[in-house]
């Protein structure tokens, strides 16, 4: 059963969660995270939630503690964002290599300084290569249908990994939107309790994270990337029995209205629904543009992005990030390189958009989307641009 | 050995968690102290270890020196791990997942783990009154990275960060008494503690295996390697520590601080800096000027004792 309810983002998250029956619940607060583990914690005072609320005092801790209370075979689940993702960079590594099952929801923020408390991706996009399966979510309901699917991965005896869901700061947190909540039945037939392979235990005694020494760390390391790029087969399998179980459909990379389109624009997350807006408008004046939504970004998707693009002969993309002084966007790097050994190669425009929560109103894609037909048109590829910069 | 009880191995339990084969230097007392403490602890115990030493000489993989769970996580986290299985396992046991019992969840860190880089951690965990032990293993500097200083190190020793030098005796702060921050927190127990004294640290690990709620110990650890001390004396040393002051023996329980091995009259502290290399520099000035710190303190300690804090 599902119920149609109006909800942040944050507290449908939460309400998932409560719906996911966790077990663990560590987390520190901070903006714009609060109101998902507000409400987690309300859950458990008022018994709604069975589970342990561990106040930590930092996210550095907060992840330490998902490791020990994963270690025991207990459903974890913590959220953070920004600085936080920052201070627990280090125990995301350990966390991975652990192959510890922790779902966290990350709301996307800007990192420091100057301190932003607002939406862009650089937090995340400095975490990416933790080894944590990565993905995004576009607005409430697939937030928290991909919470409850995290658990699901995470836990899948082949993958053994933690995820991350990422929902863009306060365009989501914070903003009320129409979903369907599906009850605890619904959530528990779909998720199992989780049973581990391996966990601490008095009465089968293992040790966990030992030295690795240089006859044996290469081999971890290639088991890691051997396990997560494998991690796609499960990732798509269990997406697909989400569909079915809850009839809400989501794909590693996603398009709209791509199929016999001129230009294509990348977008992640919450904006690619403004971009769409723009896509409608676009087609209605009769310019033939498009959308590639990166949902999955860890493992990188490939083939889905190659069949997504197709021949389109231009890709713009925009990125919510900048990696300083090397190739600006962090997720149009990646797409170059993805189709750097290609025959059919599309002309890669970068764009930088939405940093520290400023707004990519309606008129900026278009000045994206008009980049794009004048590369298509005189054939350079412009330099990266920093969409809505003041002069 | 002077004033050295009759050490009866067969009053401690045979039951060995903490097996040999480890890479441990020779004389470390440290891996003494584990081993003996988890012997008392036994099978039902989970840890947590911090990166160190103690990290490093038990668990190269494919080897472990551990036939109880382990973990070791990073650095400075070892008190937040250990309250995560603790509250894992609590969780687990309330909703009937696993069956009740008692499990002693210990985690341990040396003192760069614990006095410098951990105690943000150590604190969290202390504060939110988990069901654990914390132990912290002080060998008085960062053994396992090469004898740098940290807030542990002793005044006036000499490491590799806080060299004697011409114009330098070495370290030059105080140390950071982690055991009183530590108390501070209003914990059921905490207690110092060292293997040159087995049967008392045999006791006061009971202590903090029975209280419910957070218990702080800290483990004097001898280390030749770092000390640049004969390792044939790394027992004596330290009961030489307990003796002239610099390492006294207590344990606060329930706020209640009681000396546990009393020296009415503390030794001449040259006793114990002689044959440490770390302090041979030192000169008689400030070997008097640490002796007059240690009377200060162990005099504290006496005025403190039987009142409750």
């Amino acid at each position: 059963m599902e119920q149609r309810l109006g909800l942040e983002a944050s507290i449908a998250i939460a309400e998932v969660v409560c719906r996911c029956d966790v077990d663990i619940v560590a987390a520190y607060p901070i903006t714009p995270q609060t109101h998902v583990v507000e409400h987690l914690s309300e859950l458990v005072a008022d018994g709604e939630l069975d589970a342990a609320f561990v106040p930590v005092e930092s996210e550095h801790s907060a992840m330490s503690v998902c490791c020990g209370t994963a270690a025991v075979g207990a459903r974890t689940f913590t959220s953070t964002a920004a600085q936080g993702l920052a201070l627990m960079h280090e125990i995301l590594f350990i966390a991975s290599a652990l192959r510890l099952p922790i779902v966290m929801a990350v709301a996307n923020r800007s990192l420091s300084g100057p301190i932003s408390i607002w939406n862009d991706h650089s937090d995340v996009m400095t975490e990416r290569d933790v080894g944590w399966v990565q993905i995004f979510a576009e607005n409430a309901q697939e937030a928290a249908d991909l919470t409850i699917w995290s658990f699901r991965l995470a836990e899948d005896r082949r993958v053994s990994l933690p995820v991350m869901v990422n929902f863009d700061g306060f365009i989501l947190t914070h903003t009320i939107e129409p979903m369907l909540m599906p009850d605890k039945e619904m959530v528990q037939a779909f998720l199992p309790p989780w049973e581990p392979l391996l966990k601490l235990d008095v009465d089968e005694p293992i040790s966990m994270g030992p030295v690795g020494i240089p006859d044996i760390y290469t081999e971890t390391k290639q088991v890691q990337q051997h396990l997560l790029t494998q991690a796609y087969g499960p990732i798509v399998e269990t997406l697909n029995e989400f569909a079915q179980h809850f009839k809400r459909t989501y794909k590693p990379i996603e398009t709209y209205r791509s199929d016999d389109a001129e230009v294509l624009l990348c977008t992640m997350g919450a904006l690619s629904e403004t971009a769409m807006e723009v896509v409608d408008r676009r087609r209605k004046q009769g310019q033939k543009v498009g959308l590639v939504r990166i949902r999955l970004w860890r493992p990188f998707p490939f083939e889905d992005l190659y069949r997504a693009v197709g021949n389109v002969p231009v890709l713009g993309v925009m990125d919510r990030a900048i990696s300083f002084g090397g190739p600006v966007g962090p997720v149009a790097s990646e797409i170059k390189a993805a189709f750097y050994h290609r025959e059919q190669r599309p002309k890669i425009v970068e764009f930088i958009a939405g940093l520290g929560g400023r707004d990519v109103p309606l008129s900026d894609f278009g000045r994206m989307f008009d980049s794009l037909y004048t590369t298509g048109e005189t054939g350079k590829i412009p330099a990266p641009t920093i969409i809505g910069l003041r002069e | 050995m002077e004033g050295m009880n009759v050490f009866a191995a067969r009053l401690f339990p045979k039951d060995n968690r903490f097996v040999s084969g480890h890479r441990a230097c020779q004389g470390c007392a440290e891996v003494l102290a584990v081993r003996l403490i988890h012997q008392i602890l036994g099978r039902n115990t989970m840890v947590a270890s911090a990166t160190g030493c103690m990290e490093i000489i038990s668990s190269s993989y494919p080897d472990t020196a551990w036939s109880i769970p382990w973990i070791h996580v990073a650095f400075e986290n070892a008190a937040a791990v250990a309250s995560g299985i603790e509250a894992g396992l609590q969780i687990l046991m309330k909703k009937g997942r696993m069956p009740k019992r008692k499990i002693n969840v210990v985690g341990m860190a040396g003192d760069g783990g614990t006095a410098d880089i951990g105690i943000q951690a150590l604190s969290g965990a202390l504060e939110r009154g988990h069901d654990m032990i914390y132990i912290c293993y002080d060998n008085e500097a960062y053994m396992n990275t090469g004898v740098q200083r940290s807030s542990s190190t002793p005044y006036g020793a000499s490491t590799t960060t806080s060299p004697a030098g011409k114009i330098s005796i070495g370290q030059q702060t105080w140390k950071k008494n982690v055991t009183m921050i530590a108390a501070a927190h209003n914990i059921p127990y905490v207690a110092t503690a060292s293997p040159s004294y087995p049967f008392d640290l045999a006791e006061k690990v009971r202590k903090a295996a029975k209280v419910k709620g957070p218990a702080y110990l800290h483990v004097y650890s001898a280390c030749p390697t770092g000390w640049r001390l004969d390792p044939k004396l790394a027992i004596t040393i330290g009961r030489l520590a307990v003796q002239t002051g610099a390492f006294p023996l207590y344990e606060i329980e329930n706020g209640k601080l009681k000396i546990s091995v009393k020296t009415p009259k503390l030794r001449p502290l040259q006793d114990y800096t002689k044959p440490q290399g770390r302090f041979r520099h030192l000169d008689d000035a400030t070997i008097a000027e640490i002796e007059k710190r240690l009377f200060e303190e162990y005099q504290k300690l006496e005025r403190r004792e039987g009142l409750i804090f």
